[in-house]
Formats: C-alpha cells, sequence, structure tokens
C-alpha cells in the first residue's frame, strides 16, 4: 500500500477553484432568473389578489370597476384556442410528416421551405396581426372582426412552432421501427400512420401545448385584427366579435382609475394560472408518455 | 382488388407443401390468391432455386458497394452470407426484399430473380415483394406496442382474414415464444430481454406467411444462450420457409447453414472505393473443411479477418 497521494496526485487547489468559481457563476444566473420572476409574482399578486373572486369570473366587462369581471375574455380567449388547435394540429402534422417522411432534402424546394418555416418563427407577433388583417379580417376572406379570424392570426402565429417540434417528435421514433415495418410489407403510408405517428403523439402534443400558450398571452396581433376591448357577452360562434384575456388586461392597465389596475393584475393571475396548467400537462404528457429508445 | 386478400390456413398450407407451383406473378397479388388446394403433395423435396443473382451491383449514389454477385439460393436451406465487416454482405441481402429502395442514393444493377421473376422489373411492386420475403435485422427492433400488437400489425396491415388471435397464436408458437409470453401477450415488447425480442421480431415476420426470412445478423446483439435458441429455431423453420442469413460468426455459419457465400472487400483500381465481391459459394461443409479459395481458407480459418 502506497501512502496517499503518491500514485494519484491530488488535485491542484487551483483547478479545485475554478471549478466551485465557475458552478457558483451558474447557480448565480438561474437564482437571477428565478428571483426576477418571484418578484414579477409577488408584484402581481399584492396588487390583484384582493380583486381575484369568484365573481370576478363570471362578470363581464363594466365601465364600473367593481362591476367589472372577466367572464367575456376568458370566453373569447377559450374560443380563440379552439379555432387555433383545430387549425394547427392537422396543417402542422402534415406540414411535418411531409418534411420528415417525403421530402428530399437535395431537392432546391425543400430545402427553401425548411428554412422558411425557421424564419416564420421568428417573425414578430405584429407581423402576423398585420396579415391577419390584410387578407383575413378584410381582403380575400373579409371575415371581419370575428373569432374565427383571430384564431386563424393566432394559429399562423404560432403555426412554424407546431412544425418544428412536430418534426422533432417524428424524427426521434428511430429508422429502425420504419424498416420493421416497411419490411413486413406495409406502405409508407401505413407506416407513418400506425407506427410513426403513434410513437410520436406526445412529442407532437407537448409541441402543440406550448404553442397554445405561446399563443394564449399575444395581445398584439389581435388589436390589429380588431378583438374588442369591452365585451359584454360571450361570443356565440366563429362569427362573433370577442375579445381576449391579454387584451382585456392591456385596456384595463390603460384606464387611469387604480382599481381597474387592480383588476388587470387580478386578471393577469387567472392567466398565468391557465398558462401554467397547460404546460404543466405538456411536462406531464412528455413524462408520462414520451418514449424511451 | 376487392378480393380477399388470402386465407391463411390455405397460404399456410401453400408454405408447407412442397414443392411450391412455379410462382409466376407469386409477388403480384392476384395470382397469389388462387394457390388453390390442389397443389400436388410430392413427398420428397426436390431442390429448387428461389433466387437466381446474376451479376448483381449496389451502388450508393454511384460508389460501388458490391459488384458481380452471382449465385443461387435455394429453397427450404438456409444460405449464409459471410465475409469481413463492410464487404457488402448487409447490402446484398437488402437487394433481396427490396430494403434498398428505402435509400433513395442506392441503385442495384444485374437481375434477381425470385422464383423466376425479375424483383426488379418495372412493374414489380417492392410492398408486395416484402410481404412474401420477410426481413430480421441486427439489433431487435420491437414496435412500442404490446407483444400482441406486435405480431398482430403485419397482419393487419395486409388485410388477411382469420382470427387474429389464433394467427398471434400460431406465429409466437412458431418462433418458440409462446411458452414464455402467452400471460403477457398485453405487456408492452421493450420490456422483453435482448433474445426474446429477436425472437418477437421473427415471430412477426413468420405472422405475415412470407415465403422468405432474410435475417442481418440476428444474433450479433445477443448472448450465447440466446444465440442458440435462435439457432435452433432458424434449424426448425427452414422446414417450411427459406432463410438468409448475414452473419459475423463464422461458427455459427457452420452449425446452420447449408450453403454459405464468401465475400471480401476489393479495392478498386486506382479508386479508394473499397467494393464486396463474392469469392466462393459453395456448400457450408466444403466452405469450412476444404475451400476452393486461399482467401476463403485464411478467413475461416481465423488468418485475416
Amino acid at each position: 500500500m502506497s501512502a496517499h497521494g503518491s500514485v494519484i496526485p491530488p488535485s491542484s487547489s487551483r483547478n479545485r477553484a475554478k471549478d466551485i468559481g465557475f458552478r457558483a457563476l451558474l447557480l448565480s444566473c438561474l437564482v437571477a432568473s428565478v428571483a426576477l420572476l418571484a418578484l414579477l409574482f409577488y408584484d402581481v399578486f399584492g396588487d390583484g389578489a384582493g380583486s381575484l373572486s369568484f365573481d370576478f369570473l363570471t362578470k363581464f366587462s363594466s365601465a364600473f370597476p367593481e362591476k367589472a369581471g372577466i367572464q367575456s375574455a376568458i370566453t373569447g380567449t377559450l374560443w380563440l384556442m379552439g379555432v387555433c388547435a383545430v387549425f394547427i394540429v392537422p396543417v402542422g402534422v402534415a406540414t411535418a410528416i411531409y418534411l420528415e417522411e417525403y421530402a428530399d432534402p437535395n431537392r432546391w424546394w425543400n430545402r427553401m421551405i425548411e428554412v422558411n418555416i425557421q424564419n416564420l418563427a421568428a417573425v414578430p407577433s405584429i407581423v402576423y396581426g398585420i396579415l391577419g388583417l390584410a387578407f383575413l379580417v378584410r381582403g380575400p376572406l373579409s371575415l371581419g372582426r370575428v373569432v374565427l379570424a383571430g384564431g386563424l392570426t393566432l394559429g399562423l402565429l404560432v403555426l412554424p412552432v407546431v412544425i418544428i417540434s412536430g418534426r422533432e417528435a417524428i424524427r426521434s421514433v428511430p429508422p429502425s421501427i420504419r424498416e420493421g415495418s416497411m419490411a413486413l410489407g406495409a406502405t409508407q403510408w401505413q407506416t407513418i400512420w400506425k407506427q410513426v405517428l403513434p410513437a410520436s403523439i406526445p412529442g407532437i402534443a407537448t409541441g402543440v401545448i406550448l404553442a397554445l400558450s405561446r399563443a394564449i398571452g399575444e395581445t398584439a396581433p389581435l388589436i390589429l385584427v380588431g378583438a374588442a376591448s369591452f365585451v359584454a357577452f360571450n361570443p356565440s360562434g366563429l362569427d362573433s366579435p370577442f375579445t381576449a384575456l391579454p387584451l382585456q388586461i392591456f385596456d384595463w392597465i390603460s384606464r387611469p382609475q387604480p382599481e381597474f389596475k387592480a383588476l388587470a393584475a387580478a386578471a393577469i393571475i387567472v392567466l398565468l394560472a391557465i398558462l401554467l396548467a397547460m404546460n404543466s400537462v405538456a411536462i406531464w404528457l412528455r413524462n408520462r408518455y414520451e418514449q424511451r429508445w | 382488388m376487392t378480393e380477399p386478400r388470402k386465407d391463411p390456413e390455405r397460404e399456410q398450407k401453400r408454405a408447407q407443401d412442397k414443392p411450391m407451383p412455379r410462382l409466376d406473378g407469386a409477388i403480384h397479388e392476384h395470382q397469389r390468391q388462387e394457390g388453390d388446394g390442389a397443389v400436388a403433395e410430392s413427398a420428397p423435396r426436390a431442390k429448387e432455386t428461389i433466387f437466381e443473382l446474376e451479376d448483381v451491383g449496389v451502388t450508393y449514389a454511384g460508389v460501388p458497394a458490391v459488384r458481380e454477385i452471382s449465385f443461387p439460393i435455394e429453397r427450404y436451406e438456409i444460405t449464409a452470407l459471410i465475409g469481413p465487416s463492410g464487404c457488402g454482405k448487409s447490402t446484398l441481402i437488402r437487394c433481396l426484399n427490396r430494403m434498398n429502395d428505402l435509400i433513395p442514393s442506392a441503385e442495384v444493377t444485374g437481375s434477381i430473380r425470385y422464383h423466376g421473376e425479375d424483383l426488379y422489373a418495372s412493374g414489380v411492386d417492392s410492398v408486395q415483394v416484402r410481404q412474401r420475403i420477410g426481413m430480421v435485422f441486427q439489433k431487435p427492433n420491437p414496435f412500442p406496442k404490446s407483444i400482441y400488437d406486435n405480431i398482430a400489425f403485419g397482419p393487419r396491415v395486409l388485410g388477411m382474414e382469420g382470427d387474429t388471435d389464433e394467427i398471434v397464436e400460431r406465429a409466437l408458437k412458431r418462433a418458440a415464444l409462446w411458452d414464455e409470453v402467452k400471460d403477457r401477450l398485453k405487456d408492452n415488447a421493450f420490456g422483453m430481454s435482448g433474445g426474446q425480442q429477436q425472437r418477437l421480431c421473427i415471430a412477426r415476420s413468420l405472422a405475415t406467411d412470407p415465403d422468405v426470412i432474410l435475417m442481418d445478423e440476428p444474433c450479433s446483439a445477443l448472448d450465447p444462450i440466446s444465440t442458440s435458441r435462435i439457432e435452433d429455431l432458424m434449424m426448425e423453420l427452414k422446414e417450411n420457409y427459406s432463410i438468409v442469413i448475414v452473419t459475423h460468426n463464422m461458427q455459427q455459419a457452420a452449425r446452420v447453414s447449408e450453403m454459405t457465400a464468401f465475400f471480401t472487400v476489393e479495392l478498386d483500381e486506382g479508386e479508394q472505393h473499397r467494393t464486396g465481391r463474392v469469392v466462393e459459394y459453395d456448400k457450408t461443409e466444403k466452405i469450412f473443411t476444404n475451400p476452393s479459395d486461399g482467401r476463403t481458407e485464411a478467413y475461416v480459418t481465423g488468418k485475416v479477418g
């Protein structure tokens, strides 16, 4: 037995100090971002918790702060999310399947589509608002300032996110699964529909939920497509005028009375709670159903 | 195309009745179904060539991987393809059920006749080819589904008639897996051991009643006990199926196969491309005891490779 330290020399104190220093740096970055978020929560809760009540959720918008609630904003947001989901799931998944399973990456047009989808994901949301205004509200489709136009605009905005996450989910299914299926005499479509898609559904669903949780907080495009900020009724259908939670918040915050500011804070709490719930479902889905290969 | 696809019982009978009638159009759906019960029952099995390879070559994006491959593969036998790494054994075996079609840059030249019919003729549907010629891969690749659904997938997508439960049970029994899994058919296949997974993959390919089973190094990821179980299984299966196996394990080739093709790698003149070619094709016994070519001898005796 040789004495300690003679065979394997002890690590130099300089290296150890560097190691600890680096770890401290990383940790402080984490603490800073979490602390900022906590501060924000604290501030919003301090302002809004007092106005939060069941009544607040069920009352409609009103010119009097004590009578105002967010029922029409919540239902409007739900309608928008519904339209958005119905639009982005089939279009996004079909695009992802095409790009992953059929497109020949050697063709220039497929590469162009790919690059453009990446770019679209980075386009500012206000640009989508202008697009929605020009093509959906007015112009070719002339839908008017209605739920359908708002939902589709938000759908266009988050479609790239769905496509990109859908592609990732499809790509994570190993090629050996496709080979195994094709070797049994299944067609490419049967392979995709019965093997690849079922195996990638958890990833696709996670992407869709995260896309919706981005759409739910969007304000700028909705202002452009003409969502009303004062709506005292629930949307009755796709062709109905609407408001949404972020718009309601925006409207209340811009009013001078401090009571409305408290209402805005309360509405922010509701929005945050919905977001948190959606993201939790996404994480749960991923952990519960994600296929480990 | 509305005709019911096939009666599994009859198909199985066909598979067992030998010799099979000339399979002109074996790979075309319609004639396939008309294998009427009148197939003659002749006791001694005559030698019958199932694949006839003639000057087969494969290039990937213009780079040759194998070339000038010519040999026959006999029915109801096990044919082993051996040789050093990178000699194109896997490339060649993947030509036999047109799996290379899935690689856009791959191109096959020469002719491969299956029951006398050119597999690469213009009217031949690769999907139909794969229904007749199944494949088991190097790494077990069960589907992320239950054991039952793994087996039932093939018959379902092919629209095979008959009781799916029965088809599943028969396939698992033929793959000698039934007793191990009959109580947990609904469990996910990923919970099985590697050897069980590979036998599940074999069972899966049996469920669609193929004519040939191609095995691409089926035991390379398995321990010796699982390997010997699969070898036993192969010996049983060759009664009803023709098997082509790629293997790096020379003892395995010597143990199970009737015929062996020895591949080697050649550097193209002046070029940098490594191309696989067949040096010797003969009875396995001869390849391993008295090979005609010095390169074969060096390889099988372990002097090189």
